[in-house]
């Protein structure tokens, strides 16, 4: 069965499929539970299943991230929610020392099925520190899965995976595709962690893009079309685990690739897949490897501003061309 | 009691033999509250504890042999040699386990108190954190959300006088540190930390009251270190004759000032035992293999 949803809906609704399918899930971060969040990601999953399951924490991210972790060790299987991901970064003991580590540190003795669920990166007017893609700061980090959907389909799919892992796993959504709307299969079963997937198939140019920039991707790839020029769009949903293979036997089969993602260029995980393209890929690439993203600069505020600096369509549409050498 | 100070004594042998690496922690002289506060606790209670928490690892029953092995790199059945002396966790003895950011178990503690509660296990968490500890942002944003979410939480404040090598007195301006449990709005109180009996009676006092529902507390023990913060601190800071002082007021000291002849050839025997009992898990630790580094990269995911 497939349901029409917008992105935000359909993380509605993966929330509430976990807390209905599992009683060990809670759910917990700031205004969450009364306020149904501040973009009703949890509308009415309060109402339905009170606040033994899903509560209001102080604004405290170390706070209710660690008590997340204590409780995913003890039998609790925890959904915490970072409101911005901008606020990731006053609990980064958590995000690096804490919740990564110990499954590690106890020989596998402990487990952490815990979710982060946060939306990131820009929109309008919003300034510098709610503005972040911190992606490549988390999947930098050994311990923790990473999860970037880009789709309605994919915000209830990977959302549910994530609630079913038994690892810790950030899934940092997308704020402007929230009121994007698409299929959602709600029926389909659960899939396991991980996999990268071709959205569009070409044969000049690979584009490898995650999050917003997989429909910035696919803008461009309809635009370089006209032009000829045949690019193959490749979302990689998950950076850890990452599926390399996926990039790799798309760039055997056009010699070129692009990486498209809206955080900031230097040390940004298109920074990985291009070094990983030059290590793995070097005999079947025909350019160098382009990457587009935000340049290094805080975001800023002003819309005008944004303009100058947040990666589009347009974007990725010359950096195709510089490889293909058009 | 006895147990605790001749382990952290042989780990500090261990140590100068060069048999086990990096930094340890020790707690000698602060062994009455981890005892203590075991009297209170029952199979099922959560303990966690800082990188000086080899006495509440050892008071939760956690294995000698684990324990000295683990913190010889060896292949310990506790952590495989991954977490050594100041992360090391037992979760068969519910020991969520230490931490080597200071104060950073108090919200992984007020999560074992959340589960308890969530699942009406009726189990309490108690965690244990020095002075130093108490300015750390994460510990007060803990206690909140365990006071307005009425955890089963028991605060354990080891106050040795030291956050680190600094005096605590110079790090805040309050004469208690019990004295911040008001500002979350749950009770406090200050007890003789190297009085074992005060200490249990304390901490019982505290792990009811969550029992039952009445939320979390803080129990400020006053002790005093005989040591350095880690091992090969060489104290500069400590006026001189601060030590020996202390050495006149530490709980095994004390029992043994008021003993008579018969506590005396009792308490004797226990440590004659507790020595054997030691040297035997050292033994027995040596045996235990180092790990495996094809193995280093397990348990990373699930």
């Amino acid at each position: 069965m497939s349901e029409s949803l917008r992105y935000i809906q359909a993380v509605n609704a993966a929330l509430a499929w976990a807390l209905d399918s599992r009683t060990d899930t809670v759910y917990f971060g700031e205004d969450v539970a009364l306020p149904g969040g501040p973009f009703g990601a949890t509308k009415g999953l309060h109402k339905r299943f009170g606040s033994g399951r899903i509560f209001d924490t102080p604004i405290s991210e170390t706070g209710f991230l660690g008590m997340a972790l204590g409780a995913a060790m003890t039998g609790l299987r925890p959904i915490a929610e970072i409101m911005y991901a901008d606020f990731s970064f006053v609990a980064m003991d958590q995000f690096v020392n804490q919740i990564p580590t110990i499954h590690h540190a106890s020989n596998g003795r402990w487990r952490v099925p815990l979710v982060i669920r946060m939306q990131q990166g820009y929109s309008p007017g919003a300034c510098a520190q709610h503005s972040h893609s911190p992606e490549a700061y988390f999947a930098h980090t050994p311990g923790l899965r990473v999860a970037l959907p880009a789709t309605p389909d994919d915000a209830y799919q990977m959302l549910r995976t994530a609630v079913v892992s038994d690892d810790p796993v950030v899934v940092a959504e997308a704020r402007m595709l929230y009121p994007t709307r698409g299929p959602v299969r709600t029926d389909a079963p659960v899939e396991p962690v991980g996999g990268a997937r071709v959205v569009r198939s070409g044969g000049d140019v690979t584009v490898v893009a995650w999050s917003r920039m997989v429909s910035a991707a696919l803008d461009a790839a309809g635009q370089l079309a006209e032009e000829g020029i045949e690019a193959e769009v490749v979302d990689l949903r998950w950076l850890n685990p990452l599926d390399f293979d996926t990039v790799a036997a798309s760039v055997a089969r056009t010699g070129r690739l692009v990486v498209a993602h809206e955080a900031n260029l230097t040390g940004g995980f298109g920074a990985e897949i291009a070094a990983r393209a030059a290590a793995e890929c070097f005999a079947d690439l025909r350019a160098p490897v382009a990457r587009v993203a935000a340049p290094d600069v805080p975001m800023p505020a002003a819309p005008v501003l944004q303009a100058a600096v947040v990666p589009e369509a347009a974007h990725v549409v010359a950096a195709v061309r510089r490889t293909v050498g058009r | 009691m006895t147990r605790i100070r001749r382990f952290e004594e042989r780990l500090t042998a261990l140590k100068d033999a060069g048999e086990i690496p990096g930094s340890i922690h020790l707690c000698n002289g602060q062994e009455a509250i981890p005892v203590g506060a075991a009297r209170a606790l029952r199979d099922g209670d959560w303990v966690t504890a800082t990188y000086r928490g080899h006495g509440w690892a050892i008071a939760r029953g956690v294995d000698l042999v684990g324990l000295f092995a683990e913190m010889m790199g060896r292949d310990s059945a506790l952590c495989g040699g991954r977490a050594a002396s100041p992360y090391l966790s037992d979760p068969g003895r519910w020991f969520i386990g230490e931490n080597s950011i200071v104060g950073a178990g108090v919200p992984v503690a007020a999560g074992a108190a959340l589960t308890a509660q969530r699942t009406g296990s009726g189990a309490v968490s108690v965690v244990s954190i020095g002075d130093g500890a108490m300015n750390q942002g994460n510990v007060h944003e803990a206690l909140n959300l365990a006071a307005v979410l009425d955890l089963p939480l028991v605060l354990v404040l080891e106050n040795n006088v030291y956050s680190e090598m600094s005096r605590i007195e110079d790090m805040v301006r309050i004469r208690q540190l019990a004295e911040r449990a008001a500002g979350y709005g749950m009770p406090g109180r200050v007890v003789d930390g190297n009085d074992c009996d005060a200490v249990a009676e304390a901490v019982t006092e505290a792990v009811d009251r969550a029992r039952e529902g009445g939320g979390p507390s803080i129990v400020e023990a006053m002790t005093e270190r005989l040591v350095g913060h880690y091992s090969g601190d060489v104290q500069h800071y400590r006026p001189a004759g601060e030590v020996a002082a202390a050495r006149e007021r530490e709980p095994l000291a004390r029992i043994r000032q008021h003993a008579d002849a018969d506590l005396t050839a009792r308490l004797d025997a226990i440590d004659a035992e507790v020595t054997a009992e030691i040297e035997a898990a050292v033994t027995a630790a040596r045996a235990v293999p180092f790990p495996d580094p094809a193995t280093v990269k397990e348990h990373v995911h699930v």
